[in-house]
């Protein structure tokens, strides 16, 4: 496989250093453009393995507020926030709901949970 | 109505942070008065991650984060009033607040915290031209429909301002499924994080265009279309350069003002900088017993920092009220020049303040490969390099009591921005 260059801006302070990172058959070769380690560090799992913690909200039913906040428990795979929000959208949870409570097993396969990140007393 | 030592005015990160910290100091007859219908402020709506990383070394959602803080009011028992407006706040914290329940009431205070945050800049503040259809709104009221009203405000959207509210936003009405069309910055650089830049734009593709500003709106009821138009360095719209966008919605992020009226009526003197009360080293303002904390104080870019300078606020009241104020011996004056935009506390007291002080302030542009340098006097006593100082983070020295006892004739210290 050739190699391949891929540009990314870091995300660790402001100066938002513009990094290059090189690859040869999926494996980094070459990373430049970053200050500092941490660039270095952030540049090589965006490129290899890009995941985000994805955060919404899912309607309650007989709450004090219509809607729950949520979030994936743990990061997912950055390709998999469009599909984590389309398999939360039409759900529909009783209160009450306290924080750290399942929303959703295992979303999209990811092994992960969608947890509630607020309180919903029942009405 | 029950009698309190001490008033706090809002229920946000600053009043409940404040509230620990004084009855943690002995206080035991405190109130805080929320208007809105929960603890917590706009920490509520805040659904995003990334609070608390200094404080708990995890990244929590806002609705996470204000909880920690609510349990601990009320494990230790701290009186609340929600859904209660406070009307007024004389020279002598009498405070005066309604609701519901027990109409207008009257309470003299001790000491008061004043804690009520911010608000958002309204589009009557911009001077943007073209019509007043519906579907203009601050990035806030978009963030209040979208994350706990649950409903969408548009479907395809423009932007102005690169605030975090703003970036924030873009990413969760595309995610909710509304096509975010551009993000337009009057400044040569944006006021948001750069990590909110690259995972609430970059990774949707959404543009962000810098010295750009909206020139016109379009639609007689509803928004239909946004035209944008690059600036020069005097912030004028450049002819030739407008793009037309068909939208139904326009989002404002263009700026967040502390909220002070309150303040004004108790006759809290006001920065004309910072927006917020001038106060000394224990974050107390020019009316005795006024103290002030988080967002009404200056405009903070993490919550961190509310929380931390909310519990010194709480222990510096409790200390006031516990034994009374301290006549100052002395007073030295802070004085921001050369890219420091302003500094709290505006002035500190050597001999009355805590062991260290933690002055904070902002850079008035971006500066790469400079220091902050502190001289007492004309001599430069400390100076701290970084690689970049940007006016969207808030920056901090810290003052030593011992070397401002050392300095006897110190009258002024100045904070500014030097090539490193």
């Amino acid at each position: 496989m050739a190699e391949e260059k891929k540009n990314l801006t870091c995300i660790c302070c402001p100066m938002g250093c513009q990094i290059t990172v090189t690859l040869k058959d999926g494996e980094v070769t070459d990373v430049t453009g970053n200050t500092c380690k941490r660039g270095d560090i952030y540049a090589r799992k965006e490129v290899t393995n890009p995941t985000r913690v994805v955060t919404s909200s899912v309607r309650v039913t007989g709450g004090e507020i219509p809607m729950v906040s949520v979030k994936t428990k743990e990061d997912i795979p950055k390709g998999k926030i469009f599909d984590c929000c389309r398999a939360i959208e039409d759900i529909e949870v009783p209160a009450p709901v306290k924080i750290g409570d399942v929303i959703l097993k295992d979303v999209c396969g990811t092994g992960v949970d969608i947890v509630a990140t607020k309180n919903v007393a029942a009405r | 109505m029950k009698n309190y030592d001490l008033v706090i005015v809002g229920g946000g990160p600053a009043g409940l942070a404040a509230a620990i910290s004084a009855r943690d100091n002995g206080i035991q007859d405190i109130l805080i008065i929320e208007r809105d219908d929960r603890l917590g402020g706009i920490l509520n709506q805040c659904i995003h991650n990334g609070f608390g990383l200094h404080t708990f070394k995890e990244e929590l959602t806002g609705p996470e984060y204000a909880q920690r803080y609510i349990d601990q009011v009320l494990e230790r028992g701290i009186d609340y009033k929600l859904n209660t407006m406070v009307m007024d706040i004389s020279p002598d914290k009498k405070v005066t607040a309604m609701n519901r329940e027990d109409g207008m009431f009257v309470i003299p205070a001790k000491a008061v915290i004043l804690a009520m945050g911010c608000r958002e800049r309204p589009r009557g503040a911009l001077n943007i031209p073209g019509y007043r259809p519906a579907g203009i709104y601050s990035a806030g009221t978009a963030q209040r429909l979208v994350n706990i009203e649950g409903y969408m405000p548009g479907k395809k959207v423009v932007i102005l301002g690169s605030g975090d509210i703003g970036l924030i936003m873009a990413r969760r009405m595309t995610l909710e499924g509304a096509e975010v069309k551009v993000v337009a910055e009057i400044m040569p650089y944006s006021g948001g994080l750069k990590r909110n830049i690259v995972q609430c734009l970059d990774d949707f593709g959404i543009p962000l265009k810098l010295s750009h500003t909206v020139v016109d709106i379009e639609g007689k009821e509803r928004v239909e279309a946004v035209t944008i138009a690059e600036v020069d360095d005097h912030m004028k719209p450049i002819p030739g350069t407008e793009e037309r966008y068909e939208c139904d919605t326009l989002l404002l992020s263009v700026g967040l003002l502390p909220e002070n009226e309150l303040s004004r009526q108790s006759g809290v003197e006001l920065s004309r900088v910072h927006k917020g009360p001038v106060v000394n080293d224990a974050l107390e303002t020019n009316v005795e017993g006024i103290f002030a904390c988080g967002n009404v104080l200056h405009v903070h870019d993490l919550v961190d920092f509310v929380s931390q300078e909310a519990s010194q606020a709480g222990k510096n009241a409790a200390a006031y009220i516990s034994h009374g104020e301290k006549k100052a011996k002395r007073v030295v004056k802070l004085n921001p020049v050369d890219g420091v935009r302003y500094t709290v506390p505006e002035f500190v007291r050597p001999e009355e303040m805590d062991d260290t002080v933690t002055v904070r302030f902002r850079v008035g542009a971006v500066y790469k490969n400079a220091a902050v340098c502190t001289y007492f006097g004309d001599k430069c006593v400390a100076r701290r390099k970084k690689q970049i100082f940007a006016p969207g983070e808030m920056e901090q020295v810290i003052l030593k009591k011992a070397d401002l006892l050392a300095d006897p004739d110190l009258k002024e210290i100045t904070l500014k921005i030097e090539e490193a």
